[in-house]
């Protein structure tokens, strides 16, 4: 326990995801699901009503053939410390069901202490947030392949990606056994960044200059973690929820799609870094 | 049948229509009922919301009926406070008409959580920097005010005011009511002013986001605002339909034409503030997050600009003049329809705080979602209006409830 009593610089987790990577394969949908014991129903094609932590999106730059481009944008919860963590729904919940930890950055949701009023559902710009309309219902024999690390939820309450925190959980436990209390950077890695095939999405911790989120993003602190690469953005940056998960694409139109601009203002002027 | 219950000097229809109209209202009553525990038991995937529209037709009909229920708290202010003595001939219909839209309220509330038998959990691990938070303390204690004035009316029942104790309680209770109106006043400013703030603050939602004063959005200031104006029209409403249906002139003129004149002059203040309110938003918050004005009324088959012409002019500027004329408020059909459209317009505000905001795309590569409630949803919305019309039908005949009935229609 050598580090024991140190002053540990709070860690803030984040992703960057590289939208030029991305083939929109789906993969993360599917190990999130599994990891996080994510309920599904018999018909799963209505997306109003149904879960899923990680949602890739189809977007297109509305050009025709040859300059046709389309572009897949995986979207999990995107964990907004907003301001001094008032993220948006944080501090809307009235019963103190979701919670911002200083210590990691990581949005999280009591599922025992929902009582689903869906408030935060209405806060959430992202709509990262989803309600179990229904209980879940497994098939049969499949209860076997769920996670134990990972609570099922009830019909009623609202749930979310967790950046797999139980995942940062063992690997605290497994750090404070051998002595530590810093992880390395793979020792916590969220199913979704593993099971990519294509490698588009980078993980660790945007406060330390050594994890490569941070090398990529280079976020300023001092502004809300806006990201200093000029390839990399956020989703509504206008809108100060300041989000952990960058995207990055060497795509002007990719970008500009992150957020909303009014007719008369130049994009490139304006806001390209 | 039951005339011994009926209070001296008025007449009422005969017990077999009262039941007659009981039974029929009751029938719809028990649709709400029965789908209520349809909700109730499986849930509410017995809804048309979806994870877009978090927030659908309950939350609207909630802020609805605390708004059109303002009138108790504003009637009562001014009755009891500012000292508008005529008042004291509509603020008992003024109280029972609240009380049926805060219990409607808080009964809409029970359905609409997803774990009602968690809904505790709002006062026992309190989020102080919630809205929902601060209107769910407000909106329990105002419905026990709402409950504390509406029994010295139960209690004027001519059987139970033999009882002496009855008798002497309801007395004491009239002579310490100036208390509850002034506390019902405090906790409504800032209920009413909290369902102003619930959409307000959501800073992720530019169409419902206002900027403020301190912690309070102006719609904090909007809501609580329009309530006090919008309120007491809906107890006229109310008042004058009973007379319509009653056939029975149940409060003087003089009375009418105060209250209306004093919502008159609170709607076009309100309507300014409004203007101003809206004026500023869609030239510089929505602007600053990326979005022109138009961009929240446009590519969708619902929502045109059309609804904030409706709300802000015809339900909003054209009552108000009416009300603010003597011409206006002495013409019965003239202030039938500022009422109604008063009415309407409070309502559409209420819609637009709710069902737009969820309804409006943020991210742009999402689109517009209409909503179109089930029927499970539109019977339970209904059942406090079915319950509503059975409490006004009881308390009409077994209470006195218009002092001015007798003199009237002698």
């Amino acid at each position: 326990m050598k580090e024991e009593g140190k002053h540990k610089k709070a860690k803030k987790y984040g992703m960057v995801i590289n939208l030029d990577e991305c083939t929109g394969c789906g993969a993360c949908m599917v190990a999130c699901m599994a990891e996080n014991n994510v309920p599904f129903r018999e018909d799963e094609s209505n997306k109003l009503d149904s879960i899923a932590w990680m949602r890739v999106y189809k977007l297109t730059n509305g050009k025709s053939y040859p300059e046709a481009d389309i572009c897949y944008l995986p979207r999990p919860c995107m964990h907004c410390e907003g301001d001094h963590g008032h993220s948006p729904c944080v501090s809307v919940c009235p019963a103190t069901a979701t919670d911002y930890n200083y210590e990691t950055g990581i949005v999280s949701q009591i599922y025992t202490r929902c009582f689903g009023c869906r408030y935060c559902m209405a806060a959430c710009p992202y709509h990262a947030r989803y309600f179990n309309w229904w209980d879940p219902v497994w098939p049969e024999g499949s209860t076997k392949y769920l996670s134990p690390n990972v609570s099922p939820r009830m019909r009623g309450v609202v749930e979310k990606c967790s950046f797999c925190f139980h995942r940062y959980q063992l690997a605290m436990d497994k750090a404070y056994l051998e002595g530590r209390t810093v992880l390395e950077e793979d020792e916590y890695q969220t199913s979704c960044t593993q099971a990519c095939p294509a490698g588009a999405i980078t993980f660790g911790d945007l406060n330390n200059p050594e994890h490569k989120v941070h090398q990529l993003a280079k976020p300023d602190n001092k502004h809300g973690g806006r990201p200093g690469n000029p390839n990399v953005f956020r989703l509504l940056e206008r809108l100060g929820t300041n989000p952990k998960v960058y995207y990055m694409s060497s795509r002007e139109w990719v970008r500009q799609a992150g957020d909303n601009y009014i007719d008369n203002e130049d994009f490139a002027k304006n806001y390209r870094h | 049948m039951d005339s011994a219950l009926i209070p001296e000097g008025v007449t009422r229809c005969s017990f077999g229509k009262f039941a007659l109209g009981i039974i029929i209202v009751g029938g719809v009553l028990l649709w709400g009922v029965y789908a209520m525990m349809l909700i109730w038991l499986k849930g509410l995937n017995q809804t048309n919301m979806n994870d877009f529209y978090g927030f659908a037709l309950w939350i609207w009909a909630d802020l609805g009926v605390i708004a059109l229920g303002g009138g108790a708290f504003f009637i009562g202010l001014l009755r009891y406070i500012i000292g508008k003595d005529e008042l004291k001939n509509i603020i008992n219909y003024a109280v029972l008409i609240g009380f049926i839209c805060y219990s409607s309220a808080l009964l809409i509330l029970a359905i609409d959580v997803g774990q009602p038998l968690r809904s505790w959990f709002i006062f026992w691990h309190a989020n102080i920097h919630s809205m929902l938070t601060e209107v769910a303390f407000c909106l329990s204690c105002y419905f026990a005010v709402l409950t504390i004035e509406y029994i010295p009316l139960i209690l004027e029942n001519r059987q139970l005011n033999k009882v002496p104790f009855f008798h002497n309680l309801a007395h004491n209770m009239h002579e310490v009511m100036a208390i509850f109106a002034a506390t019902g006043a405090f906790l409504s400013f800032f209920h009413q002013g909290s369902l102003g703030g619930t959409p307000a603050v959501l800073y992720g939602r530019p169409f419902a986001f206002r900027e403020g004063i301190f912690i309070w959005p102006w719609t904090f200031f909007l809501f609580t605002w329009s309530a006090a104006a919008y309120g007491p029209c809906f107890t006229l409403f109310v008042t004058r339909l009973t007379e319509k249906i009653t056939k029975k002139k149940l409060v003087k003129q003089n009375v009418i034409d105060l209250l209306a004149k004093i919502s008159g002059w609170t709607m076009g203040t309100y309507i300014i503030a409004k203007i101003i309110d809206t004026w500023y938003w869609a030239t510089v918050t929505a602007p600053d997050m990326g979005s022109n004005l138009i961009d929240f009324y446009s590519n969708n088959p619902f929502y045109g600009i059309w609804i904030l012409v409706v709300e802000i002019v015809i339900c909003g500027i054209v009552p108000a003049l009416i009300l603010l004329t003597p011409k206006g408020r002495s013409n019965p059909t003239l202030l039938f329809t500022a009422v109604l459209l008063a009415c309407i317009g409070v309502l559409l505000n209420r819609w637009v705080m709710v069902l737009q905001v969820m309804a409006v795309p943020v991210m742009t590569f999402e689109n517009w979602v209409m909503y179109i409630p089930s029927w499970q949803e539109v019977a339970t919305t209904i059942l406090p209006v079915a319950y509503g019309i059975i409490l006004v039908m009881i308390s009409f005949r077994y209470l006195p409830i218009f002092p001015q009935e007798r003199e009237l229609n002698s």
